[in-house]
């Protein structure tokens, strides 16, 4: 294998004295030197002056968009069993693809990012990158650009690289660039050159590599002493358990037939920690085991622990087509913050709610009961909840109870007091 | 108290939320990787994917999600993520990669209250007329809806093989109210699925990246093989997969993207009708309205009520066959949850049709009462 066997042989599409010329043609000496087939390599090329190259390379190539080829060729390097896949890319596509570039480095991606750094974006009119060293002129900022370049090898290497290097674009360097492909993880190669159009013109007395010596940019190689660091490689494991399997391998049970005869809204809202949508799957998964339809919605704001939680449960002996609620059957209230939500839907059927919350006027039938004083915050709405099927034969108490158990998210004891306090509460409710 | 105790149950009725069906039926059907980057109400579709995909990773951001995808899916395997308006927006650019590289790649939207992050717990399906307009020049990006319970099984298999065999970007169009509500579901009952034909290249011709088949679309060969040289590109070109500026044969290859679309689009077209003779009412609808709508034809049948229902599944490209049914009704309805009509301006644009009128709603679901009233005012 030699250079031609990666390269056609025809001139390469740059600016005379740009150095993609030499990045291109040490590349495929590089690839030939490690004795690689070219259909063993894959070449994913950004946008800009060097991404238009892929048409030379006898690799398989995949030319995607600005900033993005790190990530794409991680895609394909880590999906890929055996082979080299190298990413060209410039530095206005390291600016806008830095978080890929942190991302391959710190997961170590089995790629090769080759930064084409020329200091500016050089297929748009010289427009300044977030590499352009300070006081680099280019046509938009002809008296120097006033702030400091990003070193991306430093931050590269700081990410995690296996290995980075920057290396001054002058005659054969295929030797540093094989021994960047050579690395079985994440490697970058920084590669500072000039742009003969934009960047040659506006600084005629600096060479590019005193440029980037006089912003502290080191000519190097730095690696990180990982050792065994895994390489990012996706594996596939086709035989992982069904979704519909229950996770605990319990059975469903089943709790006789329900004497439910028509579609049954029920609306129970609290306040989020209040244990409001595992109670209402719990209601309806109960409901389930009677031989009813159910079906569960939520309602909350985006926060996690604070704010209202109102859960829409339906109950049918027919299957449920339309989820939400109007006004519901049932309503069980909990909290001031569950009330403000659902106030103005109280219009009708029955309001099982907090004796500490004032109903609103409303032909509802009112049942007033110290749900969160006898079973504190968190198990108000279960306790209310178990209060409604005792008094109106919804459903079994026994197939909420087995529902909230089986979902395993309140321990068992604490099911068992939650039972006495109910116990407690009827028993009140016959003495008055 | 006394205590009734529970025999197992004969039936496999289950309490199921959406993303649950749609997850294992995209499993089951052969979908291999998922990336995913956490946004509501896509949540529970990660989470399951995370535990039942091949395999799954967590990505930084919804941008590298979508190019570690497309570099998946370059190297043959099938890939799917699951995001919501604002993640869908950075996934932009990379969906029109795809589309334009030919490669296969199904994006779940989980629609949510907009615009910009609006509110991520309240529904909305007011995606549509974004996804009208996702590729760049117009060209069609397709899109099948979930609308029932029945369709988070039944749908994900559609849209899996329509990107596997069309080598495009699908979106399968769902929202909160199905894929974080919970229905009842007969798990004994679903359908069994088959695994998604894949598209290979197996002549031997010499092998060129974009020189389509009888059908429009060109064979797939994963880069990385061993045989032949696979050229990928974004940008226009031609049939080898290199870069031409305006050249005839590029912009053949660009127009036949959709062209192929339209060329196949009958194997990937699903919808519900439900028609009643003498009916000249057709209510149309699509996401979680469906469920009302057809709630509402229940109510309206019983009050003697003639009434015909038409649910897409396949809204983009709008099949030939669609135009058809629609025709045969003097009087169309169109319920859908957004403001502005979306699917009624895609069938019947801007400027209507005699007869045409819609049931719309922002922040809330439509009920069956409102769509029964719209039905009943003449």
């Amino acid at each position: 294998m030699n250079e031609n066997n990666f390269l056609i042989s025809a001139p390469l599409p740059f600016c005379p004295g740009c150095g993609h010329h030499l990045i291109a043609r040490n590349t495929a000496k590089a690839l030939a030197r490690l004795g690689m087939n070219p259909l063993e390599v894959v070449l994913v090329t950004d946008i800009g002056c060097h991404g238009i190259v892929d048409r030379f390379f006898l690799t398989h190539t995949v030319h995607g968009l600005h900033g993005r080829a790190a990530a794409l060729a991680a895609g394909i390097a880590s999906a890929l069993p055996r082979g080299k896949v190298i990413a060209f890319m410039g530095d206005g596509g390291a600016s806008i693809g830095v978080q890929h570039l942190v991302e391959c480095a710190r997961q170590n991606f089995p790629i090769t990012v080759i930064v084409h750094n020329n200091m500016l974006y050089g297929m748009t009119g010289g427009q300044p990158s977030s590499l352009t060293p300070c006081g680099f002129r280019t046509p938009l900022i002809p008296s120097g650009k006033p702030d400091p370049g990003l070193d991306i090898c430093r931050l590269i290497h700081t990410a995690g690289a296996s290995y980075v290097s920057r290396i001054n674009c002058v005659g054969d360097f295929s030797d540093s660039l094989a021994e960047a492909f050579s690395v079985p993880g994440f490697s970058l190669v920084e590669v500072i050159e000039t742009c003969p159009s934009y960047g040659l013109k506006y600084n005629p007395d600096e060479k590019p590599q005193e440029i980037a010596r006089r912003s502290g940019l080191e000519f190097g190689v730095w690696r990180n002493p990982f050792g065994g660091k895994p390489v990012m490689r996706l594996t596939l494991d086709r035989n992982r358990p069904s979704l519909l399997e229950k996770e605990d391998g319990s059975k469903s049970l089943n709790f006789g037939s329900s004497a439910l005869k028509r579609r049954t809204a029920i609306l129970i809202a609290g306040s989020a920690g209040g244990r409001i949508q595992q109670t209402a799957e719990a209601l309806a998964s109960a409901a389930i085991a009677t031989g009813l339809y159910a079906s569960k919605k939520g309602t909350y704001p985006v926060t996690v622990g604070t704010g209202y939680s109102v859960a829409e449960v339906i109950l049918s002996p027919q299957p449920i087509l339309y989820t939400g609620v109007q006004i519901p059957d049932i309503a069980v209230v909990v909290s001031e913050e569950g009330l403000g939500y659902v106030r103005s839907m109280l219009s009708a059927g029955l309001l099982i709610i907090d004796e500490s919350l004032t109903p609103p006027a409303s032909a509802a039938e009112i049942v007033r009961q110290p749900f969160q004083k006898t079973a504190s915050r968190k198990n108000a709405a279960l306790l209310a909840l178990l209060f409604l099927l005792r008094r109106t034969n919804l459903l079994p108490v026994e197939a909420l109870i087995e529902q909230v158990k089986t979902l395993g998210r309140i321990p068992d004891e604490e099911v068992e007091k939650i039972l006495e306090k109910l116990k407690l509460l009827l028993k009140k409710e016959e003495a008055q | 108290m006394q205590s009734i105790k529970g025999s197992e149950l004969a039936e496999s009725r289950r309490l199921i939320d959406g993303s649950r069906l749609v997850i294992e039926s995209l499993a089951r059907s052969g979908a291999d990787v998922f990336v995913g980057y956490p946004i509501t109400p896509a949540n529970l579709l990660y989470s399951y994917a995370m535990r039942r995909f091949p395999a799954a990773l967590s990505a930084p951001d919804e941008i590298t999600a979508a190019q570690w995808l497309s570099g998946f899916s370059a190297t043959g395997l099938l890939p799917v993520t699951a995001t919501s308006f604002p993640g869908f927006a950075l996934m932009l650019e990379t969906i029109n990669m795809a589309y334009m590289m030919e490669l296969p790649l199904l994006v779940i939207l989980a629609q949510r209250l907009g615009p910009a992050t609006g509110s991520a717990t309240a529904g909305a399906d007011g995606d549509l007329l974004l996804l009208r307009g996702t590729i760049s020049g117009g060209h069609i990006l397709p899109v099948i809806a979930i609308n029932s319970v029945e369709d988070c099984w039944n749908i994900p298999p559609v849209a899996l093989a329509m990107t596997a065999w069309l080598r495009t970007p699908v979106i399968l169009l769902t929202s909160k109210e199905i894929t974080m509500s919970q229905f009842t579901v007969d798990i004994a009952q679903l359908p069994p699925i088959e695994p998604v034909l894949r598209r290979q290249f197996s002549d031997n011709r010499p092998f060129l990246p974009y020189e389509p088949e009888k059908d429009l679309v060109p064979p797939f060969l994963p880069v990385g093989n061993s045989k032949y040289q696979v050229r990928l590109n974004a940008s226009t070109h031609d049939t080898k997969g290199i870069i031409q500026h305006l050249h005839p044969e590029a912009l053949k290859n660009t127009a036949r993207l959709e062209e192929k679309l339209y060329h196949n689009l009958q194997n990937y077209t699903r919808y519900y009708l439900d028609e009643q003779p003498g009916a000249d009412t057709l209510l149309v609808t699509w996401g979680v309205t469906a469920l009302a709508t057809r709630e509402a034809a229940l109510k309206l049948r019983e009050k003697k009520v003639a009434i015909s229902v038409f649910i897409p599944n396949t809204l983009l490209p709008v099949p030939e066959e669609y135009l058809k049914i629609l025709a045969r009704y003097p009087r169309i309805i169109v319920a859908e949850e957004n403001s502005s009509g979306q699917l009624r301006q895609i069938l019947f644009g801007v400027a209507g049709r005699p007869n045409v009128t819609g049931v719309n709603s922002l922040g809330k679901m439509i009920s069956p009462e409102e769509i029964v009233e719209a039905v009943l005012k003449r």
